[in-house]
């Protein structure tokens, strides 16, 4: 296998009673790479999602993820990603500091090194004022910069992202891709669902997905070229619309 | 007009296709009722007993085959000395020991007056309770064939005559409580519930932003449930009549304005809840705790309001519920007409005024 | 003036959820107010539609006064809250006869208004509102809010989360009520949406940044913009930040828009920088700034 593959996948399809929700996809995503699993809602791409983090089996097809196999290691990859989504982030009713004990706890960190991770964390997003305070009380996009931080608590090799910057304003939203940026640049892979097509210009490669199947999948600048359109928006326009 | 009937369907759409809450909505009664008519029961029968009898002469003899004939008690063993009492008891084989003291029937001739001891098993206090009640039963029942032969009374009796369920039917209690603790709970709970769904849903924001006026939108989301109340009270009547041969003494019409009443009181105070919760869990959280709570403890339905300490009595007269229990238990036991429950009545109404006109003062034109 | 708004200020609590707030929408326009999440574009409709009352300011739609004539704009307004709130349980029919019903009318009575509309959904009448798909329950929750035709309509992030298919859907049809002569006002994160709008006011933490036209808001950007790319991203943006003639520097999409603060500026020096950074592939090219730029040059 090749060490430089973290997601490698192969006719992976889930059916529900005769519908296929997810039909023989094939995609490979490399170590450091920003990768954007783009589709509208209905795709196909949370079920995908699914089966790669391991909460859900496929009907056929190969997937392996961090080098573990979907179908009998499942177990090893939860330990080896990170998740954030906008819908679930932090509990609103701890502290930040809980919050981080909580989720290192999860992961199985020890105490040592929970305390180092958290002191560092809060460090670099600038929350030590804020340190003690209910995570509830936080503008959302500090929330989203500690929530992602969070996901990569225990140094997971993938960390997936569930539309991530939806309704953030601009600038924490830069701050937010500079941050994703950075762990990609120290060799964590970040794999991105969304159907914001802005949120797409930022990956390194995208693949975009039409009932159950891949129909393009390319880096945004080659596909932006290949089908003759400024944005990402109006290739997958172009894409829906057949 | 068009725009109300048009409301009531609406919510007659929600109700019908919420099938979980539906059932549990007409499953509810019936269940409770079967369970406290059944199950959960004062009733006592053959509870096994033991006997002390030191005098061992005619009159012990009759009263203990008197015990031993009622289907309440069977004697499961004769204790021959009172240091034995406490292993009879420690064994768990009997739940009461009777011990008649020497000479009783002598004494009873010549002082007028002879004692029987009930030693009840009190880790179970209810049963407890209700063997002594039915030891007392027994023996007035005794003293009275006694005293009519006699000219002279032997004994003053306290005068505790079991009445209105002289079976002592344990379901005749309930029903009155069950059928007062369904009515709250689907009025009061349902109500403030599809409130505050509206609330959580967003759609409250658009029925604010219309031309319906709140009195509209609070009748609108009353009336269906007014229905569906009347509906659970009739069946447990019919439930109460029919299988627990439970006779209605009184007028089923007057029944039927009173349960009305009631219905409205606890619906204004589901809107009441509606206006201070905005999510559907704690509107059912405080339609469990500051209704269903205070329905069952203070209301009377279980513990009776006289034994309780006088704080708690003064709270429990402004409990809706407690009002109602006297009035239908009036009605259903007693048989009583609107000339002895009239004060309740009035209560009940003013409360259910006062409700109503808080509910719609405090019904939010706006958000907040 | 179909919507007038003049020094609207609202707090809870402790926050300050709208500061000294004015603006104005005329009738027919289609306006867009435009910002993220907490910049309190719903406080500013929920006070428009008379749900909140402002703390200070007062505000007219459709000429009457938010609080006096609070009935009359019910009558009057259409209002699509943020979240999907229609009747889950109801069918597409009964929702839409629900919400005529209780504005007193019909769909027969205003049908050519929702008629391009509704034969998009009419397939799907008798499926329940919580069974259709994202961008069928917008179109069904627009729908509602214009069956009493209502003079103006106020549509609260229509678009979230719903898929750029959709998304471009919907503007069509708001641009075609338009020209039915319908006042709109409508908000959203998307800076993207912002161009379709005939006026748009910028707005964070309470605060309007600007108002014009999306043209004239990006014509006033005062700085020539350059895009930027290299072989690593993170490193580009790192050394950008450390070079010291820096005005902003933000990553777009697969570019990172730079924008100097010298005058006489040549690209030239900064690639030379960055090559001297261990960068390659250098590309530097002048661009256009977009709404989302002067978004972040005025709330920097």
């Amino acid at each position: 296998m090749n060490n430089n593959k973290v997601i490698q996948v192969e006719g992976l399809t889930k059916m529900f009673g005769y519908f296929t929700a997810v039909n023989a996809i094939t995609f490979d995503v490399e170590k450091g790479e920003i990768f954007g699993f783009l589709g509208a809602n209905g795709a196909g791409k949370t079920t995908a999602m699914k089966m790669l983090i391991g909460i859900s089996n496929p009907n056929s097809g190969k997937a392996k993820v961090a080098g573990f196999d979907v179908f009998t290691h499942a177990e090893d990859i939860k330990k080896n990603i990170g998740y954030m989504s906008q819908k679930f982030a932090l509990y609103d009713d701890l502290t930040v500091k809980e919050n981080i004990t909580f989720f290192g706890g999860i992961y199985g960190l020890s105490r040592k090194r929970i305390k180092e991770k958290s002191a560092v964390l809060i460090e670099e997003l600038e929350l030590e004022k804020v340190a003690n305070k209910l995570v509830g009380s936080l503008p959302l996009g500090w929330k989203q910069k500690l929530s992602f931080s969070v996901s990569l608590l225990h140094d997971p090799k993938i960390v997936f992202l569930d539309e991530p910057t939806g309704g953030v304003d601009p600038i924490t939203r830069r701050q937010f891709w500079e941050m994703i940026y950075k762990a990609a640049d120290q060799g964590t892979t970040v794999f991105v669902t969304t159907h914001y097509m802005d949120e797409a210009e930022y990956c390194d490669r995208v693949s975009i997905m039409v009932n159950g199947k891949i129909e393009a999948l390319d880096t945004p600048k080659k596909l932006k070229e290949q089908f003759k359109a400024e944005t990402m928006n109006d290739v997958f326009l172009k894409l829906a619309r057949g | 007009m068009k725009r109300f009937i048009g409301f009531i369907k609406k919510e007659f759409y929600h109700i019908f296709r919420d099938r979980r809450s539906l059932f549990i909505l007409f499953g509810m009664p019936i269940a409770q009722i079967l369970l406290f008519g059944f199950a959960i029961t004062n009733e006592i029968n053959n509870v096994d007993i033991a006997i002390l009898d030191h005098s061992k002469d005619a009159t012990t003899k009759e009263i203990i085959n008197k015990i031993a004939s009622s289907k309440y008690f069977s004697i499961k063993q004769m204790v021959n000395r009172e240091a034995d009492i406490a292993s009879v008891f420690k064994k768990g084989q009997v739940k009461a020991v009777l011990n008649f003291e020497k000479d009783f029937s002598k004494n009873l001739i010549k002082e007028h007056k002879a004692t029987i001891q009930i030693i009840t098993d009190a880790t179970d206090p209810n049963t407890a309770n209700t063997i002594s009640n039915y030891v007392n039963a027994i023996l007035q029942k005794y003293q009275k064939e006694l005293n009519k032969d006699i000219t002279m009374v032997y004994q003053i009796v306290p005068e505790t005559r079991m009445v209105y369920n002289p079976e002592l039917k344990s379901v005749y209690m309930f029903v009155p409580g069950v059928m007062t603790i369904i009515l709250m709970l689907v009025s009061a709970m349902m109500t403030s519930i599809s409130i505050t769904r509206e609330k959580e849903l967003g759609t409250m924001e658009i029925l604010l932003v219309s031309p319906l006026k709140p009195i509209q939108v609070i009748i609108g989301k009353v009336f269906p449930y007014i229905f569906l109340s009347i509906i659970n009270a009739v069946i447990i009547v019919m439930l109460s009549i029919f299988i627990f041969k439970m006779p209605v003494q009184g007028s089923l019409f007057l029944l039927g304005l009173e349960s009305i009443l009631f219905i409205i009181s606890a619906l204004a105070l589901g809107i009441l809840i509606s206006t201070i919760s905005a999510t559907q869990q704690t509107a059912m959280m405080i339609s469990l705790m500051g209704l269903m709570l205070p329905v069952i403890l203070l209301s009377g339905f279980i513990f009776p309001i006289s034994s309780m300490p006088v704080p708690l009595q003064v709270i429990s007269n402004i409990i809706p519920a407690k009002w109602f229990i006297i009035i239908i238990k009036g009605i259903m036991l007693k048989g009583v007409g609107l000339q002895f429950i009239w004060k309740e009545t009035l209560i009940l109404l003013g409360m259910t005024v006062f409700f109503m006109a808080l509910s719609v003062k405090k019904y939010k034109i706006r958000l907040e | 003036m179909s919507i007038s708004v003049t020094h609207i200020s609202k707090s809870y609590k402790k926050v300050k959820a709208l500061q000294d707030i004015s603006f104005e929408v005329k009738p027919g326009e289609l306006f867009g107010l435009i910002g993220p999440d907490g910049a309190g574009k719903t406080t500013l409709f929920r006070i428009l539609t008379t749900l909140l009352i402002a703390n200070e300011g007062s505000a007219t739609v459709a000429g009457f006064d938010v609080v006096a004539d609070y009935k009359k704009i019910r009558s009057s307004v259409g209002y699509m809250p943020g979240k999907f709130s229609l009747y889950q349980d109801l069918t597409v029919e009964e929702n839409l006869n629900f919400f005529a019903t209780i504005f007193g009318t019909t769909i027969e009575e205003n049908y050519d208004l929702i008629k391009d509309i509704f034969v998009q959904i009419e397939p799907f009448k008798n499926r329940r509102a919580g069974k259709l798909s994202g961008g069928m329950k917008q179109k069904l929750a627009l729908c509602c809010a214009l069956i009493h035709k209502p003079k103006v309509l106020f549509l609260d992030e229509p678009t979230t989360g719903v898929d750029p298919v959709s998304r471009k859907e919907f503007w069509d049809m708001l641009k075609r009520l338009q020209q039915k002569d319908i006042t709109i006002l409508v908000s959203t994160p998307y800076m993207d949406e912002a161009a379709l709008c005939d006026r748009i006011a910028l707005i964070q933490h309470g605060k309007i940044l600007e108002i014009d036209t999306p043209q004239s808001i990006v014509k006033h950007y005062p700085k020539q913009i350059y895009n930027v790319r290299a072989n690593n991203m993170y490193q580009l943006i790192t050394s950008l930040n450390d070079y010291e003639h820096h005005h902003s520097v933000y990553p777009f999409g697969e570019y990172v828009h730079y924008t100097d603060n010298r005058t006489d500026f040549n690209p030239k020096d900064l690639i030379q920088y960055l090559e001297s950074n261990n960068l390659s592939e250098v590309e530097i090219a002048k661009t256009v700034a977009t709404i989302e730029d002067t978004f972040m040059e005025l709330a920097k």
